[in-house]
Order: structure tokens, then sequence, then C-alpha cells
């Protein structure tokens, strides 16, 4: 990014605070989980805060929150607060599992993908 | 850790790229102490390479700054192995593998919530390192079943002596498997599977 990124232990709290403006994770992390699935909704745009045009670039197809924190090098609370901004905008939209499909009916879909392994 | 910049950040290799139709995710964590097959687990299973992703922790440290009088911070950095296996077109599942420092499982935020289960993967030489992560599994709620992973010199015990020895309850199974090999460590998830499906059909206090 820059030479005084040289002076830095890349994963120290300063860093991270420059990435995010300052703001903290906030505990629910916008309901983020580590495999809440991230697809873009736009290609980036010129002059976007380098983070979260990688985000968008990686998101061309869904991506689980730990995978994009794989790809950027950056750790996942840090992408969630990233996330907040693009959901926030419509810039990205999340997938989890609904909510209202009862535990029975995801376990059996569990199983039945594993045994077609 | 090393920061790309948007330019050098290389994303999915395109056939490890996910459908458009993928809807939803779900995640089982496996969890066991140093050395004991964690990571060769999830790489025999995954379908893309294992990734790592990398959590700085804030522990407040024990003891005071007795001249500032404010508690002292200690950051630590955590990798996690992960790795994924789609289940359908809608459908995927991730697996996590903690690192061998127990300490930190339970703080990183958010890697147990939501989590469908836990594998608790043991070595019979060094059963004791698995004591402590089965009372925090029973503490926090989250249902796991034991694997025991066989290494050739490890002896081979009764289940029952097993579990007498982890003091496990009745219904929590124990398997064996061979980590290195892709359907044994597909059957550990099969076993956690109709673990939680036998409980979502008559529940109880796991
Ligand atoms: N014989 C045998 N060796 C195994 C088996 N599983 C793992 N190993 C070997 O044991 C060693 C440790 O395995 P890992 O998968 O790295 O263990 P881990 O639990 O991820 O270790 P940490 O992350 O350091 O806690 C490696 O050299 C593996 O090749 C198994 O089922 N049988
Ligand atoms: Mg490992």
């Amino acid at each position: 990014m820059n030479d005084s990124d040289e002076e830095w232990d890349e994963g120290t709290p300063e860093r991270l605070y420059v990435i995010t403006g300052g703001r903290v994770d906030s505990s629910d992390r916008a309901g983020l989980d580590l495999v809440t699935l991230i697809v873009a909704r736009q290609d980036p745009q010129v002059g976007m805060q380098p983070e979260l045009a990688s985000i968008l670039r990686v998101c061309r197809s869904p991506l689980s929150v730990a995978e994009i924190s794989a790809y950027l090098v950056l750790p996942p609370s840090l992408i969630s607060v990233l996330l907040t901004d693009l959901l926030a905008d419509g810039r990205v939209e999340a997938r989890t599992p609904d909510p209202s499909l009862p535990d029975i009916a995801l376990i059996e879909a569990v199983i039945h993908g594993l045994q077609k392994l | 850790m090393d920061c790309k910049s948007s330019e050098t950040v290389v994303g999915p290799r395109s056939e490890d790229r996910l459908p458009a139709s993928a809807a939803a995710a779900v995640k089982i964590v496996i969890v066991g102490g140093f050395g004991v097959g964690k990571t060769t687990l999830v790489r025999s299973v995954s379908e893309i390479r294992p990734l790592t992703t990398e959590e700085t922790m804030t522990q407040a440290s024990a003891g005071v700054d007795d001249t500032a009088g404010v508690e002292r911070k200690t950051a630590t950095t955590v990798a996690m192995d992960f790795g994924r296996i789609s289940l359908s077109d809608e459908l995927v599942l991730y697996l996590f593998g903690t690192p061998g420092q127990q300490r930190f499982w339970f703080l990183w935020n958010g890697l147990f919530d939501g989590a469908l289960g836990a594998v608790v993967l043991v070595d019979t030489r060094r059963l004791e390192v698995s004591f402590d992560v089965i009372g925090r599994l029973e503490e926090a709620g989250v249902p796991f079943v034991v694997a025991v992973n066989t290494f050739p010199d490890a002896t081979s015990y009764p289940t029952e002596e097993l579990r007498a020895a982890l003091d496990l309850p009745e219904k929590v199974p124990i398997v064996e498997c061979d980590a290195r090999l892709r359907e044994s460590s597909r059957d550990v998830l099969i076993s956690l599977m109709r673990y939680l499906r036998s409980h979502a059909l008559a529940p109880e206090p796991m």
C-alpha cells in the first residue's frame, strides 16, 4: 500500500483501525457469520477504497466471509466491518440459511450431500 | 499478516468458485489437541485446497499495570484452516480446523455460534488433551461426536473404555477414523449429522 506499511506489524490494531476508519467491530457484526455467503451486486468503482474494491472483485461469485478473509489476508472481524458498508448501500448481498427452515430439513440436506461424496 | 493491495489480491481460481446458485452455507468445527490430524481431516474432504483465516485476538492479560492502574492488553494472531464441501447447487458446508492452542478457540468471535456441531478428534496416546475441550463444548451447548484418529503405533481401546476415560454420556457417538482418507473423514461428518438428526427428532438436552 505505502512505504510506512513496512514499519507496521500488519496485523496490529493500529493498522486495522486505519482500514476501518476507526470503527469497531460491533458484537453482532450485522448478522454476519464466518460462513455467510457474500455476492457482489456491482463492479468495483474507480477511486473506491482498495479493500472494498477487492471484496467486490472476489465476490463476483458467492464467497464466504472466511474465504474473503483468506484471500484478502485480513481478519474476518475487519472484513465484517467493511461488509457492513457494502451491505448498507446494496453493493453486495448476504446469503444465509433460511431461518424458517426447520433444523431437521437442513440436517437432512447435509446428510444427503455428504452421502453423495 | 500480509495485506494485499486491491490489484494484488488473488481471488478464487475459476475451479474454486461456487455456482451463482449457492444460497446458504453451514459450518462444522474440528477440534482436538496438537497434531491430532485436524488439518489432515479438513484437507482430505475439502473440495478446495484449505485456506487460512487469521484473527487478531485481544486478551486482557492477567494482572494490572501498577503505574497506570489500567489493564494490560495483549494481541495474538490466531490462524485457522478451513475447507469447503459443496453439498448441492444451493448448500455449502465449511469445515474449520482449530489451531492447537485451546485457549483461543472459544475466544474466536462467532466460531461456534451457529455451527451445526463439532468433531472432537482424539489420539488415544494423548487423551488428556481432549478433557478440557469436551467440557467447554458441553458448557457452550455445542453438540459433538468424538472421532478417534487411528495412528499405527497407537493402542486400540474398546469404545466403552474410551467413553469411561473421557467421561462421555452414552448418547455421544465415538467413531474411529483415518483422517488421511476422504471417505473415512466424510463418514465422521455423517456420524455427527446423524447424531444431530436423532437429537432434532427426539429433543432432550445434549
Ligand atoms: N498415521 C496417521 N497419521 C496421521 C493421521 N492424521 C494425521 N496424521 C499425521 O499426523 C501429523 C499431524 O497432522 P495434522 O493434520 O497437521 O494435525 P493438526 O491437528 O492439524 O495439528 P495442529 O494444527 O498442529 O494442532 C501429520 O504429519 C499427518 O500426516 C492418521 O489418521 N494416521
Ligand atoms: Mg492444524
